[in-house]
């Protein structure tokens, strides 16, 4: 039985729409993410050429790769921001690729997504974009939701940069407000493009501390693209490296370390 | 060696281009500003779709749609008004000049309230808008198209052509044509001062004639045309920036698309609205 298979549209009563619900055996032993020959290219340039991921829950995927490889355009594609040319996404056994605006809505509560530059909305204050997700998609009463601002914020170390504007914290503090963003709605699984880019070693560490916390306390599915060995060794339960839209190698960060491919080998000597 | 055999021949370059790539570049440049017009077309078409589909679809944001009333009308209001204010004065006293040569002073406050009504009030706050609010949405959506600020949205399974693009279109709707009233209202005030200074005149008696052979229809229509002027500045500018690409430049270049767009697209459509008013509402 193929994913797709396992998929059903179930007419809902909710607002009346239909929504997609997933068959609950499937979604209890399929993997939280399933990519499967996925190609995508803007115009002559092609970004990916056919690539294949799994990552099950709990797992952590550290992607890797030259800048314009495709690394967060992947993201983008898992998360529905942008259309594959080709091939399919499976979330918790369910096809996305296809899926309409609000069945990608619907997907999309389930997943968290950390942006390279945190994309904050500006006009908010640091508990109002906390609060963005929970008041759209969340029952819960303004005190429950001040207090689950107030424990996400604790949870990365900003509960005393509640009322400041994102404008006036720094970029490794908007990383850590966006991670707690990404965190509100509990998702199940986690996109995290280049969390530590761009952070002094100290806050990278403590960024790689908070996404090691959530894997053991959460089981939360997570693929990391970054470029950094470091974080990727800490924090990866395996490493996929993509060179020109393809995938190089995937493995545990040891496999990678002692692989004889020329890329790989190059990749990791410029680094270290 | 004789005379010709020294002059020179003509040395023709070998990157000089041929003909045939002559006329392929000619064609191309011909060919693609007519493609660029009619993708443009293409993609509006699309976003309004996506604009008409969010509509009917809950939640109804109407936190979003508060703030952007206060946004377009309240924040519009001083600039209107003002705007309205100076052309009632240089209409009193352009009008004053040409009527007297007529013999038909005592038309004045009716020509006045009647241009201002029907079509310098409604044009007069459309293209202020369009100013004022179109760069201020072009820009901010621009600005958060460029950071990634509406990829959040979405990523986060929000619907921003809703809450965005939505919202800012309706509140143009609603707040142009209560700014067309507040522009009347300024535009005729200042019209009736300036009268008064140069020949004085009751307040009462000057609305008394500028009314006198006005009706409902005089107001009705022009004012609600400019609700169509509040759509389009809705549309174009919510357009315009949520397509803005190219960081800074792309947000000043969307900003500056959504005023020359608009500004041009409200005068376009005041000729038709205009135009159809005058065969509906003879």
């Amino acid at each position: 039985m193929t994913h797709m298979d396992q998929t059903t549209i179930v007419p809902g009563t909710q607002n009346g729409d239909k929504h997609l619900v997933e068959n609950t055996e499937a979604s209890s032993t399929a993997p939280a993410m399933v990519l499967q020959g996925l190609h995508k290219s803007f115009g002559a340039q092609n970004v990916l050429n056919g690539i294949d991921l799994t990552v099950g829950s709990g797992q952590t995927l550290a992607v890797l790769g030259r800048s314009g490889t495709g690394k967060s355009v992947l993201l983008k594609l898992i998360i529905g921001l942008q259309k594959a040319d080709s091939g399919s996404i499976h979330i918790h056994g369910q096809e996305i690729t296809n899926a309409s605006l609000e069945e990608m809505n619907e997907i999309r509560k389930k997943m968290g997504f950390l942006f390279q530059h945190a994309a904050l909305y500006d006009s908010l204050t640091v508990e109002e974009n906390i609060a963005f997700p929970l008041r759209r998609h969340t029952e819960m009463t303004a005190q429950q939701r001040s207090d689950r601002v107030k424990e996400l914020l604790a949870s990365v170390g900003m509960e005393a940069d509640l009322k400041k504007m994102p404008s006036d914290i720094s970029g490794g503090m908007q990383k850590r407000v966006g991670l707690a963003r990404a965190l509100a709605l509990e998702p199940g699984i986690l996109l995290l493009d280049e969390p530590t880019a761009g952070l002094d070693p100290i806050t990278s560490g403590e960024i790689d501390e908070l996404i090691l916390k959530l894997q053991e306390e959460r089981e939360v599915a997570s693929i990391v693209v970054t470029h950094d060995l470091h974080s990727a060794k800490l924090v990866a339960d395996r490493i996929v490296l993509l060179h020109q839209g393809n995938t190089v190698m995937e493995g545990t960060f040891e496999e990678l370390e002692k692989s004889d491919d020329e890329f790989v080998i190059e990749f990791f000597k410029r680094d270290s | 060696m004789s005379y010709r055999e020294n002059i020179p021949g003509r040395w023709i370059s070998p990157s000089t281009p041929q003909p045939e790539v002559l006329v392929r570049s000619a064609l191309a440049s011909i060919w693609n500003p007519i493609n660029s017009f009619l993708e443009w077309f293409g993609e509006l078409g699309i976003f309004i779709w996506q604009v008409m589909r969010s509509t009917v679809r809950r939640p109804f944001e109407f936190r979003e749609l508060i703030r952007q009333l206060d946004e377009v009308g309240s924040k519009s209001l001083p600039m209107v008004a003002m705007a309205g204010a100076a052309i009632g004065a240089v209409l009193a006293l352009e009008s004053r000049q040409s009527l007297l040569k007529f013999g038909a002073k005592s038309m004045l406050p009716a020509a006045i309230v009647f241009s201002i009504i029907h079509e310098t009030g409604p044009v007069v706050t459309g293209l202020v808008v369009s100013g004022r609010v179109g760069a201020g949405i072009g820009a901010e959506l621009g600005s958060m198209k460029v950071t990634e600020q509406i990829d959040a949205i979405e990523a986060s399974g929000v619907n921003s052509y809703k809450l965005l693009a939505f919202t800012r279109i309706l509140a143009c709707i609603l707040m142009v044509p209560l700014l067309t009233l507040a522009a009347d209202f300024a535009g005729i005030a200042t019209g009736w001062l300036v009268d008064t200074m140069a020949e004085t005149i009751s307040l009462h008696k000057f609305l008394h004639a500028g009314f006198a052979r006005a009706s409902f229809s005089d107001f009705l229509a022009p004012t609600f045309r400019t609700a169509v002027f509040g759509l389009i500045i809705g549309v174009i500018a919510c357009f315009q920036g949520m397509r803005s690409q190219g960081g800074t430049e792309g947000v000043g270049r969307s900003a500056t698309s959504s005023v020359v767009l608009s500004s041009l697209f409200v005068m376009l459509a005041d000729v038709i609205l205009t135009k159809l008013i005058l065969v509906f509402f003879p």
